[in-house]
């Protein structure tokens, strides 16, 4: 939009990532002080640009190689989350809608379960959590489209069918894994995690949410027509059937690449972009941006939590919920949401 | 004068009831009609088909000559402005957010509004009085202001007709007139408007040529006067209606009877 006011908290709020990142470096068990930090950075950022010889040191380990991924796809995956939950919530109409809407949590689910109980391997892992997420959206649609009714609350309901066929599949394999070995694996996949990523796995997620953000980002103006029902944006001239296919996918797109690497974690998508409305109002042009900062720090602020409140890592799904709803009531309390 | 819309043989259905069938008009530019007609007779289902937001089952729809199936979604925006009875905004937008919304069908579809459409959209708030209002959301607007804010929206597209869905149906006597006289002077900046009503008395109030939809048919089509009479209007609406003349305001009114 053209008024560029920005308040002093949005400007805050666009600076948070950076400084999570920043101090994210210094969280966790093992302890890396400011001077090791600052130090190991110069080396890496030498042997980055100059190709001077990489440190070897295990403050480079610590920091490089295991948090540094880590940080980054706690950033990614909770932008990825916000950004298609305030997209659903803007083209169905309803703010309680999350990123997992279309049935695409359901379905990642299912299919990184399937493949722990088929090759435990964590490529394919990622993969089939993917394809199975793109895989439940293309159900719910044709679902919807194919049904007599119209607009958007068919593809809802949809959603909801695929959502819980692909639970009960879920629970299928669950019934039929070793339980000694498949077994917590798969539930532990499904409460989320971070703590395996490396940086070969950014690399499967980077496109299809990059995709996916540059689209919505480009589109979001138009979020705020969609809004208005089907009847009103086609009197505007909006093309409502595409725009909607397109929008629905962009953000699925972006769902299932985050939950293909970090499990299926709930409340970000529904909490972020309300508590972006707060900051800075309804109008997507805004809102858009500021739900893919918010979800950002928002997940990486709960993953170092889940790193460091306890010896062993706790759940990332666990943790968003037990941070998010409380913070979701206090909202709540204060009013001001944003919607009707 | 230049033909603005030419309705031919319009005819819609869902499934296989017939709403309306052989529907035709034509308005010239800067030419007001009243579509009349009981709860039911169709009169929203044939603004949305001049709309384009149906598709009607038969018939045509020009606009300046152009068929308004040529002209897609898009085009159509540029040269209609549609005004719905009421809108429901699940987020409430600022008034200068939710005008600015009409700009859609001149913007291509990866842009967002630059500041000349904000300066359109300001524009369309002075027209219709409402410039103190542009931050407030528009959800704390009065049902008068919201009807305004629709009727500004619609504006921003630059149309050059007007579709007007009601536009008076919850609103006092205050705002009404607002309302209709807004709409007169839209009409006298040289937009053509169709108008559906459920009180005939707006017709002549509006000093417009009406139309009568009645089961399914046009069944009166021409000047106010000729179309709002106490025949005309007894048989639409199934109850006796008097027509008088009050003499010291120099214009007709529209009554109803009773059985």
């Amino acid at each position: 939009m053209p008024d560029c006011r920005y308040s002093r908290t949005t400007v805050l709020v666009y600076l948070l990532p950076f400084a999570l990142l920043i101090g994210s470096l210094f969280v966790g068990r093992y302890q890396t002080p400011v001077s090791a930090v600052v130090d190991e950075s110069m080396k890496a950022f030498s042997s980055l640009f100059f190709g001077t010889p990489a440190s070897v040191s295990t403050h480079h380990t610590v920091l490089f190689n295991i948090r540094l991924p880590r940080i980054l796809a706690a950033l990614m995956v909770g932008a990825a989350l916000s950004t298609a939950g305030a997209s659903f919530q803007g083209i169905f109409r309803n703010p309680l809608v999350s990123s997992y809407i279309l049935g695409v949590g359901a379905g990642a689910g299912f299919g990184a379960c399937l493949a722990i109980l088929l090759w435990n391997n964590y490529l394919f892992i990622q993969l089939m959590a993917f394809a199975f997420g793109l895989l439940a959206m293309f159900m719910s649609i044709s679902m919807g489209k194919a049904s007599k009714g119209t607009g958007t609350l068919v593809f809802v309901l949809s959603g909801m069918i695929v959502g819980s066929v692909f639970t009960a599949l879920t629970s299928l394999v669950k019934y039929v894994a070793d339980p000694y070995d498949e077994l917590p694996a798969i539930v532990f996949w499904l409460m989320g995690s971070l703590a395996a990523v490396r940086y070969g796995d950014l690399l499967y997620i980077v496109l299809p949410m990059s995709i996916g953000a540059l689209v919505l980002f480009l589109l979001r103006w138009r979020i705020n027509i969609l809004s208005l029902g089907d009847e009103e944006a086609k009197a505007l001239g909006i093309n409502v059937e595409k725009m909607r296919l397109i929008i629905i996918f962009c953000a699925t797109l972006m769902t299932s690449a985050a939950v293909s690497i970090s499990g299926v974690i709930g409340w970000v998508g529904l909490v972020v972009p309300h508590i972006s409305r707060m900051i800075v109002g309804p109008n997507y042009s805004r809102l858009l941006p500021m739900s893919m900062v918010l979800g950002a720090s928002f997940m990486l602020l709960v993953d170092d939590l889940s790193r460091t409140i306890a010896a062993t890592e706790i759940p990332l799904g666990i943790l968003t919920s037990l941070v998010g709803a409380p913070l979701f009531a206090y909202l709540l309390r204060r009013g001001r949401m944003g919607w009707n | 004068m230049e033909l603005m819309l030419e309705v031919k043989s319009l005819a819609f259905s869902y499934g296989n009831g017939s709403v309306f069938e052989n529907v035709s008009f034509s308005l010239k530019k800067g030419e007001v009609m009243c579509i009349l007609g009981p709860n039911g007779a169709g009169k929203s289902t044939l603004i949305k088909c001049i709309a384009g937001i149906l598709r009607p089952a038969a018939g045509s729809v020009r606009i300046l000559g152009e068929d308004t199936t040529s002209l897609g979604a898009r085009g159509i925006a540029r040269l209609i402005g549609y005004v719905p009875q009421q809108n429901e905004v699940v987020f409430p937008f600022s008034v200068l957010d939710f005008v600015i919304m009409g700009r859609a069908p001149h913007l291509s579809m990866f842009s967002s509004p630059g500041a000349e459409d904000m300066e359109i959209a300001r524009e369309s708030l002075a027209v219709v009085g409402l410039s103190d209002l542009a931050e407030r959301p528009v959800s704390s607007l009065s049902g008068g202001q919201s009807q305004m804010v629709l009727i500004a929206r619609a504006l921003v597209q630059k149309p050059s007709l007007l579709l007007l869905d009601e536009p008076t149906s919850h609103l006092d006597f205050g705002n009404q007139v607002l309302v209709l006289e807004t709409v007169k002077r839209l009409a006298s900046m040289g937009i053509s408007i169709v108008m559906n009503t459920h009180m005939p008395d707006h017709a002549f109030l509006m000093e417009s040529r009406a139309a009568a939809l009645t089961g399914g048919r046009l069944v009166a089509l021409g000047k106010v006067e000729n179309v709002v009479t106490s025949k005309m209007m007894s048989s639409v609406y199934g109850v006796n209606v008097a027509v008088r003349e009050i003499e010291d305001i120099k214009r007709k009114v529209c009554l109803p009877l009773g059985k």
